[in-house]
């Protein structure tokens, strides 16, 4: 068995979740390779060959890569693809992205999303926004397959892999890249962060988040989340979401402010190691999974809870 | 420009799915459905390039069960000018119904297909990379913006960290995210109108693709439960909880 990981990395540094994706790879059994295609990214390249149980690193450098739009990507991976049983990556944007592209080139039905690996070709996924689990097997001789990373730990980072570098695969040309808005934040990244503050509805507005959210996430060095129905009221960008339809998180610690705990959000939060809620409404629903519960107004204890840190 | 938009029935966000006791999988039985939430803002999405004089006709098409007539209708009812229904009454996997897709896109020959970027019944949120990988078309997932620029199509998408806008040649295939529209209802006379449009159906199995799954499910289980905790009757003893006994601070 061979098993290709695409890396997950925006050409400056790798993202935590590659670490990860190789440990459910390794669940699968085989040898490991990571590709890395970027432009400019011979630093990624490195790092990928730290990680631990790494066979090599395939480095494709050039400028259509930059971006790893899903035309020119699909196209280089599944160029790769012959020399190996399974092609696996991270649920980011990216790999959600390109991976069913791939799938569709190599006439594979992908295997989304996995939370668990029973064999080499039987996998757990969520399904129905995580209120239910399916365990499916797969009929095709190879695997393209998505990971949840928060469902795996991380591999260590003590690897001395060789990196290899390998051309551009032809360039579709059908799509181009225009422009970024990317929000700036001296904050961790929320899918990976280890603390998590979310704010829900009862928030009101985005003025209510920058007084009672940002001050106690600044303390405790938090990323920022919200539910679905913050950021539908507008209160928050859509890249702050936590939920089935926004991002999943697995922090150690989860504070959910003004949250009532709808089962969309649950399935994007429910693995954290430990839960908070604070909410005036004591029936609400996510105190049923939260290991400490404040029943109090969000707009008195938050101040209290500033000072308290 | 002709606009495809692909619809599937799905059980209602609304409902809490409930495991059946042989692990075999969810209990459909007796539960409303409705259009998959992000279909219906494709379906708004295609109304509105035509109210805007982008598109010209409006094509809607389900594969599944002969009640997705009603997701149709209701897309009829919110604008769409036809619907065809590609009918079959097991679930039909993702690669399937993007290969039925492709047959369709060859028939109907579409400037542009819009479509939800997941269905919330399964989450796979695969089959509109999978049609635009069989077409050998563009793609433009998660799209919060959908703007035509000369001969090229500009789609925002909503990305990790922020979005991103890409430029499409056409005919492409856009996905759609949660902020791109928000879907009107149908009014009673364009419901009434709707059943008069043209809705044609098909056996899905006589549409020369290969419907054979290739994902066995061996069981469907209940998530893991995660008990209630304690409620505390203050910041400081949160705090302190969370400093002393859960260790996190």
């Amino acid at each position: 068995m061979a098993i290709l990981v695409i890396a997950d990395h925006d050409n400056q540094s790798l993202n935590d979740a590659t670490a990860k994706v190789v440990a459910a790879a390794q669940k699968i059994g085989g040898d490991i390779d990571v590709l890395v295609a970027g432009s400019g990214a011979s630093g990624v390249a490195e790092a990928a060959g730290k990680i631990s149980g790494v066979r090599k690193v395939l480095h494709a450098d050039d400028a259509h890569y930059e971006k790893r739009l899903a035309e020119p990507m699909a196209e280089l991976i599944t160029g790769l693809a012959g020399d190996y049983d399974a092609i696996v990556s991270s649920t980011g944007t990216d790999g959600r992205n390109f991976m069913p592209r791939v799938a569709a080139k190599l006439d594979v039905m992908q295997i989304s999303a996995i939370t668990g690996v029973e064999s080499a070709d039987t996998f757990v996924r969520p399904i129905y926004a995580g209120n239910a689990f399916a365990t499916v097997q797969s009929s095709d001789s190879k695997k393209v397959i998505t990971v949840q990373p928060t469902a795996f730990d991380a591999v260590s980072m003590e690897g001395s892999a060789s990196v290899e570098t390998i051309g551009a695969a032809a360039f579709p040309g059908i799509s181009e890249f225009v422009g970024e808005e990317l929000t700036k934040s001296d904050r961790p990244e929320l899918a990976g962060a280890k603390i998590v503050i979310s704010g829900g509805r009862a928030l009101g507005s985005n003025e209510a988040f920058e007084e009672h959210i940002y001050p106690v996430a600044d303390k405790l060095g938090a990323a920022i989340g919200a539910s679905r129905a913050a950021v539908d009221a507008g209160y928050m960008p859509n890249d702050y979401q936590v939920g089935q339809t926004g991002k999943v998180v697995a922090p150690e610690l989860y504070i959910a402010v003004g949250i009532s705990g709808a089962i969309q959000h649950l399935a994007g939060m429910k693995d954290s190691k430990v839960i908070v809620a604070i909410n005036k409404d004591e029936e609400a629903p996510i105190f049923q999974v939260a290991d400490y519960g404040l029943v109090a107004d969000l707009f008195q204890a938050m101040p209290e809870l500033e000072k308290a840190l | 420009m002709k606009v495809l938009v692909p619809v599937k029935r799905v059980v209602d966000y609304n409902v809490k799915v409930r495991v059946k006791s042989d692990q075999t999988d969810v209990d459909l039985a007796n539960v409303k459905m409705s259009m998959n939430p992000f279909d219906e803002i494709a379906v708004e999405e295609a109304v509105r390039l035509k109210e805007a004089g982008t598109a010209e006709e409006i094509v809607v098409v389900s594969v599944g069960p002969d009640k997705a007539q009603e997701q149709i209708r209701q897309a009829l009812g919110m604008g769409a000018d036809r619907g065809i229904l590609l009918t079959a009454d097991e679930d039909v996997e993702s690669l399937a119904v993007a290969k039925l897709l492709q047959k369709v896109c060859e028939e109907e020959q579409p400037g542009l297909v819009i479509m939800g970027k997941q269905a919330i019944d399964d989450d796979r949120n695969q089959t509109g990379q999978m049609l635009a990988a069989l077409l050998g078309w563009p793609q433009g997932t998660f799209a919060s913006e959908v703007k035509k620029e000369g001969d090229k199509l500009h789609v925002t998408r909503e990305i990790d960290g922020g979005l991103q806008t890409v430029s499409l040649n056409l005919p492409a295939v856009v996905t759609t995210d949660l902020r791109l529209n928000e879907p009107r209802y149908a009014s009673l006379p364009n419901i009434m109108k709707a059943k008069k449009k043209p809705l044609d159906k098909k056996a899905a199995a006589d549409m020369g693709v290969d419907l054979t799954p290739r994902l066995k499910k061996l069981k469907v289980t209940e998530p893991p439960k995660r008990e209630a905790g304690i409620k505390v009757e203050s910041v400081a003893e949160l705090v302190d909880k969370l400093k002393n006994e859960a260790g996190v601070l």
